[in-house]
């Protein structure tokens, strides 16, 4: 029928659509990323929580961490474990993660996360490339 | 109270359930649920969805029956509607594209009242501002989710990721804490706009009257999913990375399950699962349906093109001409009036071989007019 050819149009369409995600990587099963820990990191041995914990909720805590350090003045955080931190991302979490690109930009440029934490301690001395 | 909502809103809760409590609690239950069942639901919707466009494809389209909200092609001097009466591929094609993005035609929904006693027609522009709201919020969370299912990310997405995500809000309590990963308006405003779509057909007493089990079963199932996403995202937090692992295993033909992913991941990715396999079969096939809306993709060329009905088979015609041959000596012989008057030699010739003819042929018109659609096909 004369109608037949829109038809074919419309289901190539629908199936380029539908299968992008397949095309556009063809097969070729991306790389998990993978965490380098830096030496200090290593040797302290458990993070402010745990490792699950910080995998999944660590931005929860910096910006708990953020307000009750610009909001209260309060600079002391007690883990559950009754183990205190300075709570300051700049000298406590990049004092031993300070891989930034190693550590905390693998999982967000995988997830695709662009968190504005850089926007102002990227300059951070402290921090080694 | 009402069977028919609650007939779906179990049915969500069942599905609910089985995913959660299936993946908590039968060990190695997880393949099924991130591997087995998504591969399946995807092939499900998209052999339905062919097979019901190519079902669509071969149905006959017996009239012209575009509607129209314009003046006509006419005369040169009178100013057709091109749009809304569209005469030509163009014109169709515009009318189409527009109504496909701006729902043109649910922006036309008028409702009738009686206003001290005369009738009057109000603009009731809710349910197009819902429905609006609906798709572009859908189709934006179901673009910004190609993040999970390529590498590197398109452009694209990571730019509609930045604009959903522009508008920064932070709630930070004791008992709530949102705002990190940056919100999603998208999210929201489907989470609202399903909610605004479900309440429509609950509390509107006529729309209540009309709609089905599967008017409110996708509601529910759609709630769900952008519940379990938000809670994901902003409550429960789940690993990300882990969630992408699966994802990329899945697109890339290797699956696995990582260690680390939640139960309400599973829950999610299984109500998309049951959304999948379920739209072929379902009024959300309206996505593939509205390009083969006659009322819609035909020009309103009815008075320049005669519309040939596709059904109509060549029929056999026994004309006026022809019987009166049949019968013209029989008629004049009657006295009847006959348009041929036949030359006097020839109507004598004729007299002998007439009489065996005529009486067979009615018969055998109606039997092969009967017979031929089926030998044609």
């Amino acid at each position: 029928m004369k109608k037949s050819k829109g038809v074919i149009i419309g289901i190539i369409i629908f199936l380029a659509v539908v299968t992008f995600p397949f095309l556009y990587n063809r097969g070729k099963a991306a790389p998990v990323p993978e965490l380098v820990l830096t030496e200090t990191a290593k040797a302290a041995q458990q993070c402010v929580r745990s490792k699950d914990y910080m995998q999944r909720e660590h931005m929860k805590i910096l910006d708990l961490w953020r307000h009750t350090v610009v909001r209260s003045g309060e600079r002391v955080y007690v883990n559950p474990q009754g183990k205190e931190f300075n709570m300051s991302l700049s000298n406590t979490c990049l004092d031993c993660h300070s891989n930034k690109a190693e550590f905390c930009d693998r999982c967000h440029d995988y997830a695709s996360v662009r968190p504005y934490c850089w926007d102002c301690h990227i300059d951070n001395p402290k921090e080694s490339k | 109270m009402n069977k028919r909502y609650l007939l779906s809103l179990i049915a969500v809760i069942v599905l609910f359930l089985i995913s959660y409590l299936g993946v908590e609690a039968v060990p190695g239950s997880k393949w099924l649920f991130g591997i087995v069942i998504p591969y399946a639901a995807l092939i499900v919707f998209v052999a339905g969805f062919i097979r019901r466009l190519l079902t669509w494809s071969r149905s006959a389209v017996p009239f012209a029956i575009p509607t129209t909200g314009g003046q006509q092609k006419t005369l040169s001097w009178i100013k057709p509607n091109a749009i809304d009466n569209p005469s030509s591929k163009g014109a169709v094609f515009v009318r189409m594209l527009l109504e496909i993005v701006t729902f043109r035609s649910l922006f036309r929904n008028s409702r009738m009242k009686l206003r001290e006693g005369k009738i009057s027609y109000q603009l009731e522009i809710f349910l197009w501002v819902g429905a609006l709201a609906f798709h572009y919020a859908f189709f934006t969370v179901l673009f910004r989710h190609l993040r999970f299912f390529t590498d590197p990310i398109p452009l694209p997405v990571r730019l509609v990721e930045d604009l959903d995500s522009f508008f920064r809000m932070e709630i930070l309590q004791d008992f709530i804490q949102i705002g990190v990963p940056g919100v999603y308006l998208s999210g929201l405003v489907l989470l609202a706009a399903v909610t605004y779509l479900f309440l429509r057909r609950i509390f509107i007493r006529n729309v209540n009257y009309i709609s089905l089990a599967s008017d409110y079963f996708p509601l529910f199932l759609i709630f769900g999913i952008a519940f379990t996403g938000i809670m994901m995202r902003y409550v429960l937090k789940i690993d990300v990375t882990a969630a992408k692992q699966l994802a990329m295993g899945l697109v890339t033909f290797r699956p696995n399950i990582p260690q680390n992913v939640s139960s309400i991941f599973f829950v999610h990715l299984f109500f998309v699962s049951i959304l999948l396999a379920y739209f072929p079969f379902s009024k959300l096939m309206h996505l593939g349906g509205i390009f083969f809306s006659p009322t819609r993709n035909m020009r309103a060329d009815t008075r320049a093109v005669r519309h040939v009905n596709p059904w109509n088979y060549p029929v056999k015609v026994h004309t006026y001409e022809e019987y009166e041959d049949d019968f013209r000596d029989k008629m004049i012989e009657a006295g009847l009036p006959v348009d041929k008057m036949p030359e006097p030699q020839e109507a004598a010739a004729e007299e002998e071989e007439e009489p065996a003819a005529p009486p067979q042929e009615p018969p055998a018109d109606a039997a092969d007019a009967a017979a031929e659609p089926e030998e044609k096909e």
